[in-house]
C-alpha cells in the first residue's frame, strides 16, 4: 500500500474543504434551523406525535440523512470529476498508486466532510429540541456507513459524468426524490398500504429507518434488514469501482 | 544499459484508429532522446502508454526492467511526466501542488528538495500564488516542478516548449542539461527541430504510428545532411552568366551571394567544377562559407507524403 499517496490525496481534498470552511459550516446550520422553524415549530405543532416522539424530534434523523447523503455524493463526485475536468487526472493515472488508494483518498475525504456536516446538524438540532439517542454507537456506525457508501456512489457518478450537468443529474433526478420519499419527514406506516409496498423498493427507506431506530428505538423496517441494505449498497459500489479501474472506464483509453 | 525497453508496442483506439503500429525502441540510461513527428504521429500516445495513461493493445514496455503494466508501481516510481496540455488545479497554491506530486509517488516530505526545485525553475517567489494567477509559461514551470518533485530517473517531456517564450525555452534546455548531468534519462517530443538539434543525443522520427528511424543525432545529420556553399561576390550581379545555369545556383543578398546546395554523400560534389566555371565567368570571390543543412530538412524529407499519382 502506498499510504503516502492516500494521505496526500486525503489532505489535498480536505484542504479544499477548509478553503470554504465557513460556507461548509454555516449553510447546514442555517438550513437545519429553517427546517426546524418550518416543520418543527410551524407545522409540527399541529401534528401529533409520530412513533412516540414529537414531530420536530422525529425529523432529526431524516434531516441528518438528507444532508449527509447529498453532501457525500456531491463532495465525492466533484472531488474526482474536477481532476478530470482540469486534466490533472493524468498525475493520478501515472502515479504508482492503485484504485484502492485513489478511492480511499477521495472517498475518505468526502465521507469525512459529510460526517462533519452530519454532526453539525445534530448539534444544531440539539438547540431546538431535547435529543434522545437510544443507541449512540449504532447511530455513529450508521452515520459513518452512510457517509462512506454514498461517497462511493458519488465517486462513481464523478467518474461517469462527462460534464457539470451530468454531475448534477443523478443527485437531482434520482436521489432527492428517493430521499424525500424515503421517509425523511414521515413514517412510511402513515402511507396507504400500496405506497408502503412501493416504498420498500426505495433503498433510502432502509437507511433512514435504521438511523431513526438508533435514535428512538422504533423503525419502519427491521434493523437487521437496514444493515443488510447498507452493506449491500456499499458492496455494489465497491464492485462497480473495481470494475471501473480494471477496465479503465472513462479514465483510460 | 537500456532503462526504457519498448517491444512491439501497439495501440488501437476504440474508434479503430491505430495510433501505434508496433514500435520497438531501447533508450539508454542518461540519454536524451527527441521524438520528432507531425501532429497525430503517435508521439503522445507512445508517451501515454509508457506512463500508464493509455493501455497498450499489444506489446510490452519495461522501465528500469519493470513491466509498465504488470509491475506498474515499480515502473512508474521511476517516471516523471510533463504533459503537453497545461493541467493544474486553479485554486491550489504552487507549493501545495508540488508537494502533492511528491506525496503521491510515496516519497517523504522534503522541504529543502522542493525549495531547490522551485528556485531552479524561478518559482520560489510564486510559491504561495494559486496556479490560476500564473502566466502560461509559469504554469508550465509548475508542471515541470511537479514532475521533478518525485525525483524521476526517466523524464518524459511532451512538447515542453510549445508556445513558451524564448527565455523559458533556454531555461528548459539548461534544466535538461543539468538533469542529464545527474544521470536522468529524458525523452522529449517536439515540433521544434531546433530543440532536438540543440539538446538531444539521439533522434527518433515517428509518423503514422511507426518509428521511421532512430539514430544518433550527429550521425543522422552526417548521413542525410545536405550542405550549402555560400559564395560572397566582390561585386553583386543581377543575372547569372549562362555557363553557370546547370548548377542550380540561387542568388541571395541582392545578388551579392550565390548559394550552391550539394549532397555530401554524392559521388561528386561539383564544387571543383563550379569554382572553375565561376573563374571562367569572370566573377571575383570575396568569401566562401559552407553550412550543414538542418534537421528540419531531414525531417521534412522523411515525413513528406509521396506525391499522389493521378488516377485519371
Amino acid at each position: 500500500m502506498n499510504w503516502s499517496a492516500v494521505l496526500t490525496i486525503y489532505r489535498a481534498e480536505m484542504l479544499r474543504f477548509f478553503r470554504t470552511f465557513v460556507q461548509s459550516f454555516i449553510s447546514p446550520v442555517i438550513s437545519t434551523s429553517l427546517y426546524f422553524v418550518v416543520f418543527g415549530a410551524a407545522i409540527g405543532s399541529r401534528i401529533q406525535q409520530v412513533e412516540g416522539v414529537s414531530y420536530a424530534a422525529f425529523i432529526v434523523p431524516g434531516l441528518i440523512m438528507l444532508s449527509v447523503m447529498t453532501q457525500s455524493i456531491s463532495n465525492a463526485s466533484f472531488g474526482i470529476y474536477f481532476p478530470k475536468f482540469t486534466g490533472t487526472i493524468y498525475e493520478l493515472l501515472s502515479a504508482p498508486v492503485n484504485f484502492l488508494e485513489i478511492v480511499l483518498g477521495y472517498v475518505g475525504a468526502a465521507a469525512t466532510k459529510a460526517l462533519f456536516i452530519g454532526l453539525v446538524i445534530l448539534a444544531t438540532a440539539s438547540f431546538f429540541i431535547e435529543l434522545q439517542i437510544a443507541h449512540p454507537m449504532a447511530m455513529l456506525a450508521f452515520l459513518l456507513l452512510t457517509c462512506l457508501s454514498f461517497a462511493l456512489f458519488g465517486f462513481i457518478i464523478g467518474i461517469w459524468a462527462g460534464n457539470f450537468e451530468q454531475l448534477q443529474l443523478i443527485p437531482l433526478l434520482v436521489l432527492t426524490p428517493l430521499i424525500f420519499l424515503g421517509g425523511a419527514f414521515y413514517s412510511i406506516t402513515m402511507l396507504p398500504a400500496v405506497w408502503q409496498t412501493v416504498s420498500l423498493f426505495n433503498p433510502v427507506v432502509y437507511l433512514i429507518s435504521g438511523f431513526r431506530w438508533s435514535f428512538y428505538g422504533a423503525a419502519d423496517v427491521p434493523i437487521g434488514v437496514s444493515l443488510l441494505a447498507i452493506a449491500g449498497f456499499t458492496g455494489a459500489c465497491l464492485l462497480i469501482i473495481g470494475w471501473i479501474f480494471k477496465s479503465g472506464y472513462r479514465l483510460k483509453p | 544499459m537500456a532503462i526504457v525497453e519498448i517491444d512491439d508496442l501497439q495501440k488501437t483506439y476504440d474508434g479503430g484508429f491505430q495510433a501505434l503500429k508496433g514500435v520497438s525502441l531501447e533508450i539508454g540510461e542518461g540519454e536524451i532522446l527527441a521524438l520528432l513527428g507531425p501532429n497525430g504521429a503517435g508521439k503522445t500516445t507512445l508517451i501515454s502508454v509508457l506512463c500508464g495513461l493509455v493501455s497498450p493493445t499489444a506489446g510490452q514496455a519495461r522501465i528500469g526492467g519493470h513491466d509498465s503494466v504488470t509491475d506498474y508501481r515499480k515502473a512508474r516510481r521511476l517516471v516523471g511526466l510533463v504533459p503537453q496540455e497545461i493541467a493544474l488545479d486553479p485554486f491550489t497554491k504552487v507549493l501545495d501542488a508540488v508537494r502533492f506530486s511528491r506525496g503521491l509517488f510515496g516519497l517523504k516530505r522534503d522541504d529543502a528538495k522542493i525549495e531547490g526545485i522551485l528556485k531552479q525553475l524561478s518559482l520560489w517567489d510564486k510559491r504561495d500564488n494559486r496556479t490560476m494567477q500564473l502566466s502560461g509559461g509559469m504554469k508550465r514551470r509548475v508542471l515541470i516542478a511537479k514532475a521533478l518533485a518525485h525525483e524521476p530517473r526517466v523524464l518524459f517531456l511532451d512538447e515542453p516548449t510549445a508556445g513558451v517564450d524564448v527565455e523559458l525555452r533556454r531555461d528548459m534546455w539548461e534544466i535538461v542539461a543539468k538533469l542529464k548531468a545527474d544521470g536522468v534519462t529524458i525523452i522529449l517530443t517536439t515540433h521544434y527541430i531546433e530543440e532536438a538539434e540543440a539538446i538531444a543525443d539521439r533522434i527518433g522520427v515517428i509518423n503514422k504510428g511507426a518509428l521511421l528511424l532512430v539514430e544518433d543525432k550527429t550521425a543522422l545529420m552526417e548521413r542525410m545532411g545536405r550542405k550549402e556553399l555560400r559564395i560572397s561576390l566582390r561585386a553583386p550581379v543581377t543575372t547569372l552568366p549562362d555557363m553557370l545555369a546547370g548548377y542550380g545556383l540561387v542568388l541571395a543578398d541582392e545578388g551579392a551571394t550565390l548559394v550552391y546546395s550539394y549532397d555530401t554523400k554524392g559521388e561528386a560534389t561539383g564544387i571543383t567544377a563550379l569554382l572553375a566555371d565561376l573563374a571562367r565567368a569572370g566573377l571575383k570571390l570575396a568569401d566562401l562559407k559552407t553550412t550543414q543543412s538542418s534537421l528540419e530538412d531531414i525531417f521534412v524529407g522523411l515525413t513528406r507524403e509521396p506525391p499522389k499519382e493521378d488516377a485519371a
